[in-house]
């Protein structure tokens, strides 16, 4: 059967993009922030990941208003990157992985969740982003990819309870798969900001360091709150944490900290990145 | 877990939820189509007209024309989606921030640095 050999969640914010092309990562501004993967480069060359599962939110690129799934899972060979009308460099394509994707939208289904299957899917920053940060070098990173899409535009956006539960039906499709692949989830996005009102700049310390936190502790305590006190502790759009909260809940044993790191702030967003592996 | 209210209002925030989406809807349409160059091309080429294809209404209309993001929420804009309007002008989002909270960009930026004490 395949191994989730662990997590990795990231904050995804485009301007990333934008640095890495000006090869600003030693920068005083954006070192606090890079620096912060080193340890995880280290991690992920040791457990040698075939696949990467990944648990984001699209922003306007593949998915429009016109048709907004609450859960859309990719199921195609190949995903590009396109034009996102703000200018950050398009990175070259990833490789999908058919079987995983097929093993994760079967479980789901049987499981109860009411999924979008995409055959064909553009990934923008909130997928390109985490990989590049995890596979610098500007070339397609070395393994098969399964984006999983999470609404987080359009109110009413799944409950934390509810992605918990989705990320814990992932890990199970992952772990009953016949397959000797490895397997890393990857949540992106957040953590605390707002972009928009006369709120936006907001973001929230303590909070932040208590979610990180509980991803080892106790994984389910962001589940306790609703969509909008989510919205009124994390801002508008962090709560993309919703994405960590799914790709933490596909590990069902004990697990523990390879790495983490937070910082504040990069572009308006306070930058989280956290690594998980399981205790054995 | 608590029963999700979105009649909760919270301070300087507008929840895009189903009222807005119906409300912006033009008005979102159109912003998603910047992600092609070639509509970037076209609105800057004849502003009216392509607001007009794209039947505005005269709030959302205004709200482009004053480049001010809290009208344009107001008129049912999602931040997403304004964002690759704001990339028309190389608006980023510090220059957004700046202007909804009516501080200078300097001033918001140090806001953000503020944060992370």
């Amino acid at each position: 059967m395949a191994k989730i050999v662990g997590c990795i969640t990231t904050t995804h914010v485009p301007s990333i993009g934008g640095a890495i092309a000006k090869n600003l990562q030693h920068d005083p501004y954006w070192s606090p922030f890079f620096d912060g993967f080193t340890p995880v480069h280290a991690w992920l060359k040791k457990v040698k990941p075939d696949v990467a599962v990944v648990i984001y939110n699209d922003h306007g690129l593949n998915f429009f208003l016109d048709k907004m799934p609450t859960f859309a899972v990719g199921a195609a060979a190949q995903y590009r990157h396109a034009d996102e009308g703000w200018g950050i460099p398009i990175v070259p394509p990833f490789k999908g992985d058919l079987d995983l994707s097929w093993q994760i939208i079967n479980t789901l289904v049987e499981k109860e969740f009411d999924i979008v299957t995409c055959q064909e899917m553009l990934v923008d920053h909130a997928f390109t982003i985490p990989m590049s940060l995890l596979y610098p070098g500007g070339e397609s990173p070395p393994l098969r990819t399964v984006p999983i899409c999470v609404n987080t535009v359009q109110f009413p956006i799944p409950s934390a309870r509810r992605c918990y539960k989705l990320g814990e039906a992932i890990g199970s499709a992952i772990e009953s798969w016949d397959s000797d692949a490895r397997v890393v989830v990857l949540g992106t996005g957040g953590l605390s900001h707002q972009l928009d009102g006369e709120r936006a700049g907001f973001m929230n310390k303590p909070f932040d360091l208590q979610f990180i936190d509980s991803l080892i502790s106790q994984p389910d305590w962001a589940t306790q709150y609703s969509s909008t006190e989510l919205v009124e502790l994390v801002g508008s759009q962090g709560v993309e944490l919703l994405n960590w909260l799914a790709a933490r809940a596909t590990m069902s044993g004990k697990v523990r900290k390879v790495h983490s790191n937070y910082h504040i702030p990069i572009s308006n967003t306070a930058s989280g990145l956290m690594a998980i592996e399981p205790a054995h | 877990m608590k029963k999700d209210g979105l009649e909760h209002k919270i301070p300087g925030t507008t929840i895009f939820d189903g009222t807005q989406a119906r409300k912006g809807y033009a008005l979102n349409k159109m912003c998603f189509s910047f992600n092609s160059a070639e509509n970037r091309a076209e609105f800057k080429a004849d502003e009216d007209a392509y607001c007009a294809k794209y039947a505005l209404n005269a709030q959302q209309r205004e709200a482009i024309r004053n480049r001010n993001v809290l009208q344009l929420i107001a008129a049912g804009g999602n931040i997403y989606y304004l964002a690759k309007f704001g990339g028309i002008f190389g608006l980023d989002v510090q220059d957004v921030g700046a202007q909804q909270t009516g501080m200078t960009k300097d001033a918001f930026k140090a806001k953000l640095l503020a944060a992370g004490r």
